[in-house]
């Protein structure tokens, strides 16, 4: 294979196998890769730790819903111009000096290869990745101001993630490579959490995860408890100084792992009506402070 | 190359067009699947299916299809490096090859006893792994009965992967008033691209643009407005378990038929569960009925299905052929065949019930009309909130 770099996931973040494999298939086929999953399951930081393991520059664009593809390649700052032509600061027939990159054009000029993150893609327009079509695939685009077309030196490794709140079309899809992060498993999670905590006590860790997972597998939450609300949640029971023991009678700091009422309450419903004996001493004052 | 797998992944409905099967083939011929089936099955997972309710579906293809290249999981890596260094091939004297009985199963199982005790590579021996010599295994050597291992390696990983069918999962209060479904409603919509139409709206930014790009002279941009596409049937279940909701389920229609911003909107009743034919008004006349295929015809794919129950009746109604409630109605289809066609017919759909989900049995469960009509459909509750999440699961695919 002419191409050697091969992405092995990095320091603090860990990528399952798969995960790996799609990273360096894209990265091969010159394709971009999308990635979807549950909030929570690190697909913004992905990018940054494939960024980090290949020693690329990174570069992010934010997606938001008044985003326009054009703004990625580069924005023509017109009213500056504008301003300049009343006051007559600068040489306004020089249109160069209003065109600014964006994102995308950036990827492209830049003397190395790239990590380019379009982070939320779905948030944009549905229009927005078709607009995108022919800039990602041939990786140039013409500036009609300026009359000049950038080129991609390198062919940026483009990563997108969507949290599908929307469609994305089928032409930009069947460009793709596509990539879901599944939920980690137990086992997967406690290398994650590992990452994170090479300190916490292996007891501790079990009896984390064990409430963690029985809280994620009550049917009808509406927003499941995710590694990042995990995380935070051993942060607060180690500042909090809680004994591993306590883990097995209830739940301390619940609101840092269910933020939604009704989620409470479907908590609430599953102890009363009997659940299993295990879950019988969970203290309902703990719900009073979160 | 195995071109027959495309065919079986169509077949199971995953949408695969030959532009990316052209695209797997350049990753193959790049080597980007190394030497091991489970290469093979991430390679061509993650460049053929675009979304993760369709990889269920893929594994069941891929299980299928590669069912019958199976061998064990070690054999690729450790066994290949043994396998570099060889010896020149031997020399066959015809008269001996007399073929032993053999069984590949038990061929199988010595393989991987020897594996186990093997430590290091063996070249010439007519016992352990490796290049020439008589042994059973390896390659470049002879053994009437022996299994070769070239570079190239079955692998039962991704077929048991494949077959876990680990993505399953993924094929995927209080009072409330008309005016409360009708904003939730008002979330489902899809605007038309805006290509066609006469341009009629002030597109402000463009002009300030433009205007400044004339140095302040100013020029005024049209746009086309943008227009609602979507498109809904709404299908609602009058029997009789429904009446205790009828006012809920009239809420909700009278929010649906105000709703002016969708470009076409379509009702239907149906009685328990649907059958050959729908029918036009609540009272479920036959004389105001049409054909179920019929309706299915008639409106494309794009339409999105709300269907509206309880989902509650007797198995038998579900299950049978025949076991329409209604006498006279002569199903020859059992009712769940005709929501799994509505199903794959639209491919948008989600089912509102107005019982509260406290009362769903759980999707496991076997005996249950709700929990097989649940497995079909994204089940809801009737209420804002769970129209708010379903009219969010509309506007993807499912």
């Amino acid at each position: 294979m002419a191409n050697k770099v091969v992405y092995k996931g990095s320091s603090d973040y860990l990528a399952s196998e798969d995960l790996e494999n799609a990273v360096n298939i894209a990265m091969a086929l010159g394709r971009p890769l999308l990635i979807k999953g549950e909030p929570g399951t690190g697909k913004t930081m992905l990018a940054k730790s494939v960024a980090q393991g290949l020693e690329m520059p990174f570069l992010i664009w934010n997606i938001k819903s008044t985003t326009k593809a054009k703004e990625g390649l580069y924005v023509y700052d017109t009213v500056q111009r504008l301003y300049d032509s009343q006051f007559k600061d600068r040489d306004v027939s020089d249109i160069k000096q209003y065109i600014k990159l964006g994102k995308l054009g950036e990827s492209f000029v830049s003397d190395t290869q790239t990590v380019l993150l379009i982070d939320e893609v779905d948030k944009a327009d549905l229009e927005f990745p078709n607009d995108l079509l022919w800039e990602l695939d041939i990786m140039n685009f013409y500036i009609p101001e300026t009359g000049e077309t950038i080129a991609a030196k390198h062919r940026p490794l483009v990563i997108i993630t969507s949290n599908a709140e929307k469609e994305l079309p089928d032409a930009f899809l069947r460009r793709c490579i596509f990539h879901y992060i599944a939920f980690p498993d137990e086992e997967m999670m406690a290398r994650i959490v590992k990452v994170h905590y090479p300190e916490l006590e292996a007891n501790l860790l079990a009896e984390t995860l064990k409430a963690f997972y029985w809280l994620r597998s009550i049917p009808g939450l509406q927003k499941k408890p995710s590694t990042s609300e995990l995380l935070d949640w051993i942060q607060a029971l180690v500042v909090g100084g809680i004994e591993p023991e306590r883990l097995s009678a209830e739940i301390p700091f619940l609101g840092v792992l269910l933020k939604k009422n009704q989620d409470f309450d479907q908590l609430l419903r599953r102890l009363s009506s009997g659940g299993q004996q295990r879950q019988q001493g969970w203290g309902i004052k703990k719900f009073g402070n979160s | 190359m195995f071109s027959g797998f495309f065919y079986v992944l169509r077949d199971q409905g995953v949408p695969v067009t030959p532009t990316e099967w052209m695209t797997l083939m350049d990753a193959l011929n790049q080597g980007l699947a190394g030497p091991s089936l489970s290469g093979l099955y991430y390679l061509a997972r993650s460049v053929l299916v675009k979304s993760e309710t369709h990889y269920d579906r893929y594994d069941q293809a891929f299980a299928n299809y590669f069912k019958g290249v199976e061998t064990t999981d070690k054999l690729a890596d450790q066994v290949a490096r043994w396998l570099e260094k060889s010896l020149p091939r031997l020399k066959i004297d015809p008269s001996q090859r007399v073929f032993k009985d053999w069984d590949l199963e038990e061929l199988k199982k010595a393989l991987e006893e020897r594996l186990a005790k093997q430590k290091e590579e063996h070249h010439g021996g007519s016992q352990w792994i490796g290049t020439g010599g008589t042994s059973r295994f390896g390659h470049s050597g002879y053994n009437p009965a022996g299994i070769r291992i070239g570079g190239e390696s079955g692998n039962r990983s991704a077929v048991k992967v494949a077959a876990e069918r680990r993505y399953r999962d993924f094929r995927a209060d209080e009072t409330i008033n008309t005016r409360q479904f009708e904003v939730a409603l008002k979330k489902l919509r899809q605007l038309s691209a805006n290509d066609e139409g006469p341009r009629e709206d002030l597109d402000i930014d463009e002009t300030v643009e433009a205007t400044c790009k004339r140095a302040g002279l100013l020029e005024l941009v049209w746009e086309k407005p943008r227009k609602n596409t979507l498109k809904l049937v709404l299908m609602m279940d009058s029997g009789g378990s429904m009446n205790p909701f009828s006012r809920l389920c009239s809420q909700l229609f009278t929010a649906a038929s105000r709703a002016n911003h969708f470009k076409d909107i379509k009702f239907f009743y149906f009685h328990n569960c649907v059958y050959d034919n729908l029918f036009l008004d609540p009272f479920c006349s036959v004389r105001n009925s049409v054909k179920t295929r019929d309706v299915l015809r008639d409106l494309s794919q794009d339409y999105r299905l709300i269907m509206v129950g309880d989902a509650s009746m007797a198995p038998s109604e579900l299950l049978m052929a025949g076991g329409a409630l209604d006498w006279g109605a002569e199903n020859e289809e059992p009712g769940l065949a005709w929501l799994e066609r509505l199903n794959r017919h639209f491919h948008h759909s989600v089912w509102l019930n107005p019982l509260t989900a406290a009362e769903w049995p759980p999707v496991e469960a076997t005996y249950d009309t709700i929990a097989y009509i649940r497995r079909l459909f994204p089940m809801f509750e009737l209420t804002v909130e769970g129209l708010e999440r379903a009219v969010n699961r509309l506007k993807v695919n499912k």
